[in-house]
């Protein structure tokens, strides 16, 4: 199973398309990324995670890591998760960090 | 610039078979994220040499074994930074080599790959009862945690300790049975979604049975008469101190099980309702000599267990061996954990199981002074905690009433239970004590206050609520023990007939006793604690010793919420009762008199006579009445409240004392009533017709409010 990235930047926001499987040893390139958006101090970071159908513990440690570096003014917005991540982004609680959305913009 | 990120001790100076390393720090002890690496430090008086063993997870060898040089040894600690490790993916252990000397307590075995005693994540169980890694080789690996979970503005609520209403509860027990209606049953996570049940209920903290790392595999056989299979399902030996048991949180798979455990505190506390911890420090689940040795009994033997002078274990905690609490070593260790549990999870207070070993000196004679308890209740970041002693171990140290309390400790109120279970089952010569014990046992704790007393008539450990009223006797075939295990002194009543029966009149007496005892709980001076179920009459079907069973036996079956809807709307009542009545929740003693000059004692005794107690040997009847100028210790106005218990077979009439300042008696609860005439809703009580007087049914309670 691979792992995808694709950035694109746009005035008020910048989105990442993830696709394939987020573990331990992609999760280090998402961190990468996700390092470069924080520093253009986006208003909202968006994740295209439609396509994504994996994330272990490392991507999501990884979530908490973008939230973190967001800060509090901008926000963290997850478009489209399938069922499975978002069940255990429930359980864990790191629901309450982030905006599940079914398209952005609306 | 030089960064934090340039320093040279961030960078490796050693190189064995691949794997970068250098000098580790000291302290703290356990496995700490340092920048580019990871350091492990570990103690042992005994061993002559250490080696960090590496495995990937989900792999059955280890991919690294390094021995750490002699010079990474410091007095007796070992320490190493190993860099480039893939943190998620490790698991680790330690080696120990040293003398088998058994006789001279020494029992290090090089074979063993052993796990960290300062772990903060046990691999091995992530999935309850999944039997895939019991033929593993080592099953127990250490594994690392983060600490970067989002708290928010959340911290321990440090809720006044009068104030508390706890509510033991199982975590598997609680949520299992299909009638649950969660997502994810027996977790972690599915406690989260019974939030809006546990605020209905009123309760203000949680207890949660023991959730560090154990096997629930542990001793685990099959039931010869059933043929199911009996496992450790209380979970009251540890593995690890510091771990949460993965195999309680739905995403434990995920290697997710802490954030899972903190979600729920935080939530949790964002409801108002604070967290105890039941926690075992008196033993591990390394068993006696002839146990398994997972951690510590070859990390180092001699220090972390009590032995006898030719090397084998005492046996104060009734399961092999005793953790040997006051070694300077191993009180660090509780201590650090504790810290550990009350700054990262924000646990807001532990009760101590088998407390009374925590005072036992290394030769296993009680101490006067513990050095362990007074660290704990003097330590700075405990210091807003509850502590909380099961006052008592299996080595026959009792010590209700007198436990070392340096001002903080509280402890199970044994005599509480047994008392009011005499009291409740109508036998004689129990008033006197009964008024102490409704007072917060003054008689126990005069210097201590009310709060050091925790009041509970049930827990895990003994019959449930409703079985109290339904079994004369034990039942614990179950078992496989040829019910020979569990407590014969139940003090229980089964109200005409053994078990479960169609009789009308019995079970409606069954539901008027465990009226009576809810309101004799809830209306006691101290802190009370309700086991989980108990509101809703859960059964265990006289079992009173379900230590085994992970089935419908203990789980709580949830559709007793409609069939028993009459104990749940009154143990709402009832609970919120005492949150709405001050005068039932006075830090102090009550003191017999009259320090506001109202007219009345903070607390008088009465009996079918108004201002005459019966305090006769043969009488069954009690009556008391608080003062609501005297609430909070006369800082609070409150309402005064009278009580009336009869558990005499028949009705008696009591005579009520009169009210000051037209002030009126009003009916709040009276048991003796079919619904809905059994309480009435907080500020619709009505007024009584006759003031002077009330016939108090058999065997019932009232309660009256003056106002």
């Amino acid at each position: 199973m691979g792992f995808s990235v694709k950035k694109e930047i746009f005035e008020k926001y910048t989105a990442l398309t993830i696709g394939g499987s987020l573990d331990s040893s992609t999760a280090p390139q998402f961190g990468e990324e996700v390092k470069q958006v924080v520093t253009q101090n986006p208003q909202a970071l968006v994740l295209y995670v439609e396509e994504l159908s994996f994330m272990s513990s490392a991507g999501l440690r990884m979530l908490i890591f973008a939230k973190q570096k967001l800060g509090t003014t901008a926000s963290l917005i997850l478009v489209r998760p399938q069922e499975q991540l978002l069940e255990t982004l429930r359980m864990t609680g790191l629901i309450f960090s982030v905006n599940i959305v079914d398209q952005y913009p609306e | 610039m030089t960064t934090l990120d340039n320093r040279i001790d961030f960078y490796p100076t050693n190189e064995y078979q691949g794997i970068k390393y250098r000098r580790g720090r000291v302290l703290p002890f356990g496995a700490t994220l340092v920048p580019n690496g990871v350091n492990f430090s570990v103690f042992s008086s005994a061993a002559t040499s250490c080696t960090l063993v590496l495995f990937n997870k989900n792999e059955e060898d280890p991919y690294a074994e390094i021995p750490l040089p002699d010079e990474f040894r410091v007095g007796n600690v070992y320490a190493i930074i190993v860099f480039g490790l893939d943190y998620e993916n490790i698991e680790y252990g330690y080696r120990m080599e040293g003398p088998h000397d058994p006789q001279n307590g020494h029992r290090f075995n090089r074979d063993i790959v052993l796990s960290d005693p300062y772990a903060k994540a046990i691999g091995g169980r992530d999935t309850w009862r999944d039997i895939s890694g019991l033929n593993r080789n080592y099953p127990f690996r250490s594994r690392l945690v983060f600490d970067d979970f989002d708290w928010e503005e959340d911290n321990p609520l440090e809720t006044p300790m009068e104030d508390l209403i706890i509510y033991e509860i199982h975590v598997r027990g609680f949520t299992s049975h299909p009638s649950s209606g969660v997502r994810h049953r027996g977790t972690f996570a599915a406690i989260r979604e019974k939030i809006p049940y546990l605020l209905e209920l009123g309760i203000n903290c949680v207890e949660l049975m023991p959730i560090y790392e154990f096997d629930e595999f542990e001793h685990s056989h099959e039931n010869p008469d059933t043929g199911d299979l009996l496992v450790n399902y209380w979970g009251y030996s540890t593995l690890n101190f510091f771990a949460p048991k993965a195999g309680y949180a739905a995403t434990g798979k995920y290697g997710m099980a802490v954030d899972e455990l903190k979600t729920l505190i935080k939530e949790l506390h964002r409801n108002g309702i604070e967290v105890i911890l039941d926690v075992v420090f008196n033993h591990t689940a390394e068993g006696d000599h002839r146990g398994p040795t997972i951690s510590f009994r070859g990390i180092d033997n001699k220090t972390y267990y009590m032995l006898t002078p030719d090397g084998y274990y005492f046996n104060f905690s009734g399961t092999g061996n005793t953790l040997n609490c006051n070694h300077p070593v191993v009180r660090n260790m509780v201590l650090d954990c504790l810290r550990y549990w009350t700054s990262e999870y924000h646990i807001d207070g532990f009760r101590f199981d088998l407390a009374s070993i925590l005072g036992r000196a290394q030769d296993g004679s009680p101490l006067n002074n513990p050095p362990l308890l007074e660290s704990l209740a003097h330590d700075p970041i405990l210091a807003k905690c509850k502590l909380i002693a099961e006052a008592w171990d299996a080595g026959g140290l009792y010590q209700v009433g007198v436990f070392p309390a340096y001002g903080r400790w509280a402890e199970w109120n044994g005599k509480y239970r047994d008392t009011v279970r005499k009291f409740l089952k109508g036998e004689h010569n129990t008033v006197g004590q009964l008024s102490q014990c409704m007072q917060g046992s003054p008689e126990m704790y005069l210097h201590r206050g009310t709060t050091a007393g925790i009041n509970f008539i049930t827990c895990h450990d003994g019959f449930t609520l409703y079985d109290l009223f339904a079994y004369n006797e034990k039942h614990n075939e179950a078992n496989g023990e040829n019910n020979q295990d569990g407590c014969n002194d139940n003090f229980s009543w089964n109200c005409g007939w053994e078990g479960e029966t169609d009789d009308l009149a019995v079970n409606l007496l069954r539901h008027r006793q465990i009226k009576n005892a809810l309101t004799i709980l809830m209306l006691s001076q101290g802190v009370p604690m309700i086991l989980m179920g108990d509101e809703m009459g859960r059964t265990q079907y006289g079992n009173n010793n379900t230590y085994c069973h992970d089935s419908s036996l203990n789980w709580l079956d949830w559709s007793l919420v409609q069939k028993n809807f009459d104990l749940l709307s009154f143990a709402r009542h009832i609970i919120n009762f005492r949150r709405q009545h001050p005068i039932l929740r006075n830090k102090e003693h009550y003191s017999n008199r009259d320090y506001k000059e109202s007219g009345y004692a903070d607390i008088t005794f009465h009996g079918t006579k108004a201002w005459h107690a019966d305090w006769s040997e043969s009488t069954t009847v009690f009556a008391f009445m608080l003062d609501g100028h005297h609430a909070k210790n006369g800082f609070v106005k409150d309402d005064t409240i009278y009580v009336a218990a009869n558990m005499h077979w028949d009705a008696l009439d009591f005579e009520l004392p009169q009210l000051s300042e037209n002030r009126k008696w009003h009916l709040s609860v009276n048991t003796s009533m079919m619904p809905p005439e059994t309480f009435y809703p907080l500020n619709s009580e009505p007024a009584l017709e006759n003031q002077s007087g009330f016939i108090v049914g058999g065997r019932s309670v009232i309660v009256l409010i003056g106002k």
